[in-house]
């Protein structure tokens, strides 16, 4: 369903394949990238983020959009609000049903902790369900954490903590393991060998898939086994204050039930928030890749209980996100499609940039390309994008491998008749993760005793960029170390007298600073009834 | 693209006019529903918007995820957010690759009536059908081989006249190949070993230790498998 304008536009992409397919574009060089990234990402746009006055973290440059919900006052009132009546008392309290918060609550039960895990919508309604594109872990003779270790410092722009990292990449064949004993299937060649290829960053071939349901195969995995060990799940009630003792340790969450309003306290003896990243949240008019709940709500929870967040100036957009058609804007185009060597090409069947450079790299060069030199296609409703040129793949791969290797992505633009096999498709940078985070040490700890932090929520391990199969990886690297130790604390602590103290002092500090506002957060679900369809709104 | 085209809708009964080439999920979004059930990852993979739907004059029930249908005029929709359908629960461990197995947790599989309702049912166009008659031979390999792509919606399900619940066989069938019949990675066991051991221990403590200056050397010089 290409209009006649765009496939003129996509002769130009196919007149030039041969010759292209020939070609390598060049790396960037240090200099060249950090120019790029300057002129053209959305991160040094001054326009997009100010200074948080509040807070652990004050001064600190953030999202607007996030800042709002920083200052912003509770949804409680911690003058009249009881903790008196506790319905849930447990030694480990999991808050959130992704990837992250599974792996936790299933290490914590399996070290014989009694644990509660709560989620805002359903168990594994997360950003790990759609992770599309692999797992990146040092499991071939050629490969070591070492070169795992470079990596991933050299796409975080070297700042990243290297306790977090050392971690990740230690106990990154460690998961893979672990799911596959769990009986997750990845791609497997006939030996049982793990197939593996490159992703953006990578200078080995690193990246394990299930075929591209990787992120939803891991899942689904990680739901069966929960329920087949009985890990106690409450749906629909995401927790929207965490509640301190006396000595400011963490002691819980008040959770409310989103269809009946309903509060409800549980009190903990540690506690792991899981609660995702901030795609929703729609930074800089971005349209995004990410799940409906992705609303920030575990750093506002996390910060008002004094917990300080890093990094969250440098959020990833994911380079290739839908430009077209109009009905599934912004979704993600997995990077598996570069990675198995589809180009990147303008409307003169130009290669432009490197595809396998690092994502922050590639998505400055797509918007230069597109804004500056006028090089991208623009459609009917305005949104501009260039050519990934999907065909490719399959003149390098042979017949049928897209179908084989990326039946999520296949049928994705098959419902709107476009044959991606067959033609190139249009893309432009969607936001897709939050890079930052709640400062945590290697394992999963807090400044706030008590308080556990795993996956997009937290921030440090990924630096300023995530290098692609990174964010998988740090789900369960980080959730199942937080879950072990979570559990491990749980059985010396003892917990004084349930408090909102910090609550009452956040909202002294909100008026000290002059903050008049009717915000509340966490926000919970963005709201996006009665709006007309824009380009943003993914 | 022509955007500001209206279609005409009816949401659980509710006439509704909204833009035509909207998803179902926005179009219930335009018309002011702010969801909590019936919506998750907005993109084909979670399985949280299962809708079924009629259009006049045909009596078949069709059926699509919101967030990947777009609405078709009067088009009489629900959405069908849970299905309180049975799932066994069993230690993997102790499980065998085996129609036994499968039985064991699901015994009513034998009851299917091969009607393919539940492939016609299926938004994700798998061959339900043909995994379930998989699963009654005690073929684990072909039932997870073409349910791969299951995103357990729950749709065929609600629609098995036998009361099956397809898509749980399925992820059982999955665990069981994935744990049991695939061949285990041989280069992974011999990493994890290593790693158990201590092996990379030093040199990675070594390489947390560099400074960056260092660590940007390394980085800038390594070389980079084709």
């Amino acid at each position: 369903m290409y209009t006649p304008e765009m496939l003129e536009s996509i002769k130009a992409v196919e007149k030039t394949r041969g010759k292209r397919m020939k070609e390598q574009h060049p790396r960037l060089t240090p200099q060249e990238k950090e120019a790029l990234l300057k002129s053209f990402h959305p991160d040094f746009r001054p326009d997009t983020m100010r200074k948080v006055t509040v807070g652990p973290s004050k001064g600190e440059t953030m999202p607007h959009e996030l800042v709002d919900l920083l200052e912003a006052r509770s949804r409680l009132d911690p003058h009249t609000f009881s903790l008196e009546a506790v319905a849930h008392d447990v030694e480990v309290l999991v808050i959130g049903g992704g990837g992250a918060g599974t792996s936790a609550a299933i290490e914590a039960k399996l070290a014989g902790a009694n644990v509660l895990q709560v989620t805002k919508l359903r168990l594994g309604d997360a950003n790990t369900m759609m992770a599309q594109g692999g797992i990146q872990a040092a499991t071939k003779p050629n490969d070591s954490p070492m070169l795992h270790y470079l990596d991933v410092m050299g796409g975080g722009g070297f700042v990243n903590k290297p306790d977090l990292v050392k971690a990740l990449v230690h106990d990154a064949p460690l998961v893979i393991d672990w799911l596959e004993d769990w009986g997750c299937m990845f791609s497997k060649e006939a030996d049982g060998a793990l197939v593996t290829i490159h992703g953006g960053g990578t200078c080995r071939k690193r990246m394990h898939f299930a075929r591209d349901y990787t992120g939803a195969e891991i899942m689904r995995t990680l739901r069966d086994e929960a329920r087949n060990i009985g890990v106690p799940i409450i749906e629909f009630s995401p927790a929207i204050e965490l509640v301190l003792d006396e000595e400011g340790k963490c002691a819980g969450a008040v959770l409310t039930n989103l269809e009946t309003g309903e509060y409800c306290v549980v009190r903990a003896r540690a506690v792991i928030l899981a609660t995702g990243g901030f795609g929703r949240l729609h930074l800089a008019g971005f349209p995004t890749t990410n799940h409906y709940g992705a609303t920030a709500d575990g750093l506002v929870m996390a910060y008002r209980a004094g917990a300080p967040l890093i990094f969250l100036d440098a959020t990833q957009i994911h380079p290739t996100g839908v430009a077209f058609p109009e009905q599934i804007i912004g979704q993600l185009v997995t990077e598996k499609v570069r990675g198995l060597g589809a180009q990147l090409v303008n409307t003169e069947g130009e290669q432009f940039v490197n595809p396998l450079e690092t994502r922050d790299a590639v998505s400055s060069a797509i918007i230069r390309e597109c804004l500056d030199r006028q090089k991208g296609y623009t459609t009917g409703t305005s949104q501009p994008g260039v050519w990934l040129d999907s065909p490719m793949i399959e003149a390098i791969h042979g017949k049928g491998t897209v179908q084989r290797e990326l039946p999520a992505m296949y049928r994705q633009f098959k419902r709107f008749d476009i044959d991606m096999a067959q033609q190139p498709v249009l893309i432009y940078p969607t936001l897709h993760y939050q890079n930052g985070g709640v400062e945590i040490n290697d394992l999963g700890e807090t400044s706030i005793p008590g308080l556990f932090v795993a996956g997009e929520c937290s921030g440090g391990v990924h630096g300023r960029n995530r290098l692609m199969g990174n964010s998988l990886l740090d789900i369960l690297v980080f959730g199942r170390r937080a879950g072990q130790a979570a559990a491990a604390k749980s059985r010396s602590v003892k917990i004084g007298k349930l408090t909102l103290e910090h609550v009452k002092k956040y909202h002294a500090e909100l008026d000290q600073e002059g903050i008049e506002t009717d915000r509340i957060s966490p926000m919970l679900l963005p709201d996006y009834t009665r709006k007309v369809p824009r380009a943003d709104r993914g | 693209m022509a955007q500001l085209q209206a279609v005409r809708i009816h949401i659980m009964g509710k006439t509704y006019s909204v833009p035509a080439a909207l998803t179902i999920m926005k179009a219930m979004e335009y018309a002011g529903y702010k969801l909590i059930r019936g919506c998750g990852c907005r993109g084909g993979f979670c399985g949280a918007c299962g809708t079924i739907y009629r259009t006049p004059g045909d009596y078949r029930i069709k059926v699509g995820l919101a967030c990947q249908a777009v609405v078709e005029e009067d088009m009489y929709l629900t959405q069908l957010p849970f299905f309180p359908a049975q799932a066994a629960t069993y230690h993997l461990d102790q499980a065998k690759p085996a129609l036994s197995q499968l039985l064991k947790c699901y015994p009513e599989l034998s009851r299917c009536l091969g009607c393919n309702t539940c492939t016609r049912t299926c938004p994700q166009e798998l061959k339900v059908m043909d995994y379930m008659a998989a699963a009654m031979r005690g073929d684990i390999a072909r039932v997870a081989d073409l349910s791969f792509e299951c995103i357990m919606c729950g749709l065929c399900a609600s629609r098995c006249p036998a009361e099956t619940v397809p898509y749980n066989v399925a992820i059982l069938a999955r665990r069981l190949y994935g744990k049991y019949m695939a061949k285990k990675a041989q280069h992974l066991a011999e990493v994890v070993s290593k790693i158990k051991a201590g092996e990379f221990d030093a040199s990675l403590n070594q390489m947390a230790d560099q400074n960056i200056n260092e660590l940007k050397k390394l980085y800038n010089s390594r070389d980079i498998e084709p």
